[in-house]
């Protein structure tokens, strides 16, 4: 390092910009099957070194391969591959209403699919996610009905939040799916905080957290580390590193550690780093974890490398700050596609069925969109009730909520 | 029956957008999910979708047409064997396709819209402004723009820094061109950490900069105020007047449009609370511009806070070298009589348009815009009071402990004996910020209340 004479500030920069070739040669990725599996109790200083490098299941070829591979059913898999193409086939349907005028607001998942399917399949019911805006797949793969979701999303008549909240912070107690905050961090530390009353009581219910790469600078990702680590609380720490803060890249938030995995280390929890386009790996780390968490075992960090390959939100334009064709490059592929050649390779699934499936699967899309459009939308039919605006600001309302109401002619 | 097909909102608080190009022409067939046209809006471009089959009989708006509003009808879809002539007659569709939903607000022809449009009658001529000054038209976010930048020009100190601001040009392109003229040095991308980035600020205050600290919104801050309540508004004290924080937090505040409960939040009382802050709230773009100058020379730390939904509205501004207006001194909006109002940031948008129709019914009411929080400026508003007798507050924050309670106090106990009758408050609803329009409507302030306060007072 040169001596110089007067500081300079440093500032992280992507290694391309919009007009510029993507390149994502910076991403090491190991062979699939390469990485090792400990054993789910295995002391956590003896796997510093998952926490630098990426869990994958399915090889080139679409074949399951090494010691994560197995842990999931036949029939499983392809309710997984189903789970996904609902999911991106709700986005599709409910960016095009975003489009439409029919919601001021979405999110959509796509190339991301995978992580919140996936995981969902490895907790139990009782089993409690603080999710994010990018884990709907949690509600798809858990039952929670897709007209609800509309509804919340069109903020109707029928939207079990009551018009409250904004499009897809859905919020679904019995299907151990969290309110989701709109400022980000909050719930990273809050399902540490869950974790520890359940083992406080002597439950059996873990908890996940999760939380972006961008997010993982907020103070609370930091203090939730600290009490998981201090306190061993049964909860799974996911991180979706989707490389995308909206238009600052992962780099401003991970600065000089290696990883976002790495994070974990300093804490003494285990760090697993997980192909987030790879079904079969993220459930297989999940359902790791999960075992660890229920023995136990305490925390488990998992940063899941997944692209953004749609944009922030439909208030956003990724085409001012990356490559349009970045998410092409993106060397993990699509979690869809790499799923389906899967299940062809082993003679589960064909072109043709996967042609049926999505049929299908459309159809239920699209029959619980005409249902929830029949209870409203943004802007046409039935409207959230103005009377209950004034309800569950306190467990019993106060007089003066009362008067206001009254006030307001409701 | 012909489908208009309307000009969406493709962002929350998108009122009108450019329509930059049409994909498709009159005569071709369109699917539901095909996308027909482009818009371009103060955030980014945006694809518009056909949300019916059918043929495009009629295109209403011209490509490169900017200024359309939102729901205005932009083309004609016609389903089969229909023609564009049937087009032409077809109704507006937006009534029939209302049904009336008996408990909605929608049906309370009291209530007003939320977000009045910025007025067109003049603002009464600040005396900080030279007469015979040259004016332009200019948005507030253009005003906060140019404020930053002439202070960054003038002060190598000065820097920006925030989610967002410099490659993005801030998520609601405030610090647009910033990083262009600026460079990556003193327009800074921050990781997601408001109580990182404020302490940060706060420490390169003390080392003797002048951070602007931009908080995507003020509801973000929340994670923050610890170091600027604790660390910022409280070192210069306790440091035995050693070392202070000249630092402006600025960002916007307040309820935007369908952002619901965590983001919808006015904080002018929260940071008014807290000694040695100076908390800032402008309406006009000539304030925005006059009073950031201000902040950004300030040796106190300052919490500047904006509103998403006036950045794009546009005012006034003296063409000057050097426009800067002092902090603590409200402006009378409009000279009156009858009555006062007192309002301060959005909460203007309702009293000038509540003046606007009270003057209709020959009440000829004072309005007062406070501009800044703290110091407040309550001489000016109680020599109106002295004058008219009687006062009414609007703001859009919480009706407890609120900007309006306290003028109401102070005037109380300062000029008691020159009202005529008790000071009435104008709040938001003692609620949650909902996400749903009409519930969103029914809990902010509306022009409605405000007319019918102020006739109240005046015993109307």
């Amino acid at each position: 390092m040169p001596m110089n004479d007067r500081l300079s500030l440093h500032v992280p920069e992507p290694e391309v910009r919009p007009g510029d070739k993507p390149d994502f040669s910076r991403v090491e990725i190991p062979e699939a099957g390469s990485v090792r599996r400990p054993p789910e109790d295995a002391e956590a200083e003896s796997m510093r070194d998952l926490a630098y490098s990426i869990i994958r299941v399915m090889n080139r070829d679409g074949e399951a391969v090494g010691p994560w591979a197995g842990s999931l059913s036949d029939d499983e898999i392809i309710e997984g591959l189903r789970h996904m193409m609902t999911l991106r086939a709700f986005d599709q349907r409910m960016l095009m209403a975003q489009r439409q005028g029919k919601t001021s607001f979405y999110m959509q998942h796509l190339g991301e699919e995978a992580i919140s399917c996936a995981f969902q399949k490895a907790l139990k019911p009782g089993d409690m996610n603080f999710p994010t805006y990018r884990q709907a797949g949690l509600l798809i793969a858990g039952g929670y009905p897709m007209v609800d979701m509309m509804n919340q999303i069109y903020s109707n008549d029928a939207d079990p939040l009551k018009g409250r909240q904004l499009p897809v912070l859905y919020s679904a107690r019995s299907h151990g799916f969290f309110s989701v905050s709109g400022n980000l961090g909050t719930q990273y530390i809050q399902a540490v905080g869950w974790a520890m009353a359940s083992a406080i009581r002597q439950g059996t219910e873990i908890s996940a957290a999760w939380i972006g790469d961008g997010s993982t600078a907020a103070s609370d990702f930091h203090a939730a580390l600290v009490f998981a680590s201090t306190y061993r609380a049964p909860v799974i720490l996911n991180i979706v590193n989707n490389q995308w803060a909206i238009s600052t890249f992962q780099g401003i938030a991970r600065g000089g550690s290696g990883t976002f995995a790495a994070r974990g280390l300093g804490f003494g929890i285990p760090a697993l780093r997980v192909d987030g386009n790879d079904y079969l790996a993220v459930h297989a780390v999940s359902q790791w974890a999960a075992n660890r968490a229920r023995r136990n075992g305490g925390p488990t960090l998992i940063e899941h490398v997944t692209y953004r390959a749609g944009a922030h939100s439909t208030s956003d334009d990724p085409s001012a700050y990356r490559p349009k064709e970045e998410s092409n490059a993106w060397p993990l592929g699509d979690p869809v596609l790499r799923l389906k050649n899967h299940l062809t390779l082993r003679g589960l699934w064909s072109e043709e069925r996967h042609r049926q499936a999505e049929a299908e699967i459309r159809a239920e899309v699209i029959a619980a969109q005409k249902e929830a459009e029949r209870h409203g939308t943004l802007h046409a039919g039935g409207k959230p009730s103005a009377r209950d605006m004034f309800e569950d600001v306190y467990a019993e309302m106060p007089a003066h909520l009362k008067r206001q109401r009254q006030q307001a002619g409701v | 029956m012909p489908i208009d097909i309307l000009m969406p909102a493709l962002s929350p608080t998108m009122e009108e957008g450019k329509l930059s190009k049409w994909l498709k022409n009159e005569g071709d067939a369109v699917k539901a999910g095909d996308v027909i046209a482009e818009i371009e809006t103060d955030k980014a471009t945006m694809e518009v979708e056909a949300v019916d089959e059918g043929t495009i009989g009629k295109l209403l708006v011209a490509a490169g047409t900017e200024g359309v509003k939102v729901n205005t009808p932009i083309a004609v879809l016609l389903q089969e064997g229909e023609s564009a002539d049937a087009a032409a007659k077809a109704p507006a569709p937006a009534a029939a396709q209302q049904p009336a939903a008996a408990e909605t607000v929608s049906a309370q022809p009291q209530i007003a819209q939320p977000v009045p449009a910025a007025p067109k009658s003049e603002p009464a001529a600040d005396p900080d402004i030279p007469a015979g000054t040259e004016m332009v038209t200019m948005t507030v976010r253009e005003a906060l723009r140019d404020a930053m930048a002439e202070e960054m020009r003038a002060n190598d100190d000065v820097f920006i820094m925030g989610e967002e601001v410099a490659e993005y040009q801030g998520a609601y392109k405030i610090t647009q061109g910033l990083l262009q003229e600026f460079g990556a040095r003193r327009v800074v991308d921050t990781p997601i950490t408001e109580h990182g980035f404020a302490g940060i600020g706060v420490g390169a205050a003390m080392a003797g900069l002048r951070p602007i600290v931009e908080f995507m919104t003020f509801n973000f801050a929340m994670q923050a105020i610890d170091q600027i309540i604790n660390s910022a508004a409280k070192t210069l004290y306790m440091s035995g007047g050693q070392m202070g924080a000249p630092i402006v937090f600025r960002g916007p505040n307040g309820a935007a449009a369908r952002v619901a409960a965590q983001h919808s939040q006015d904080y002018a009382a929260w940071y008014s609370h807290i000694p040695g802050l100076k908390v800032i709230q402008p309406y006009t773009a000539a304030d925005a511009k006059g009073l950031l100058k201000a902040a950004i020379r300030d040796p106190n730390p300052i919490i500047f806070l904006e509103n998403e939904i006036l950045y794009g509205q546009s005012f006034e501004v003296p063409k000057m070298d050097d426009f800067v207006l002092p902090i603590g001194k409200a402006r009378i909006h409009r000279k009156g009589n009858d009555a006062t109002i007192v309002s301060f940031g959005i909460g203007m948008t309702y009293a000038v348009k509540a003046a606007d129709e009270l003057a209709k019914e020959g009440i000829d009411v004072e309005v007062i815009d406070l501009r800044t929080i703290r110091p407040m400026d309550l001489p000016t508003v109680i020599e109106s009071v002295k004058k008219t007798g009687r006062l009414v507050t609007v703001e859009e924050g919480y009706p407890q402990s609120s900007v309006g309670t306290e003028i109401a106090t102070r005037v109380m106990q300062q000029a008691f004996d020159y009202l005529d009758a008790p000071i009435l408050t104008i709040a938001g609803k003692d609620v949650p910020m909902p996400y749903a329009a009409n519930l969103e409507k029914l809990a902010l302030p509306n022009v409605g209340e405000v007319v019918q306060a102020v006739k109240t007072v005046c015993y109307r």
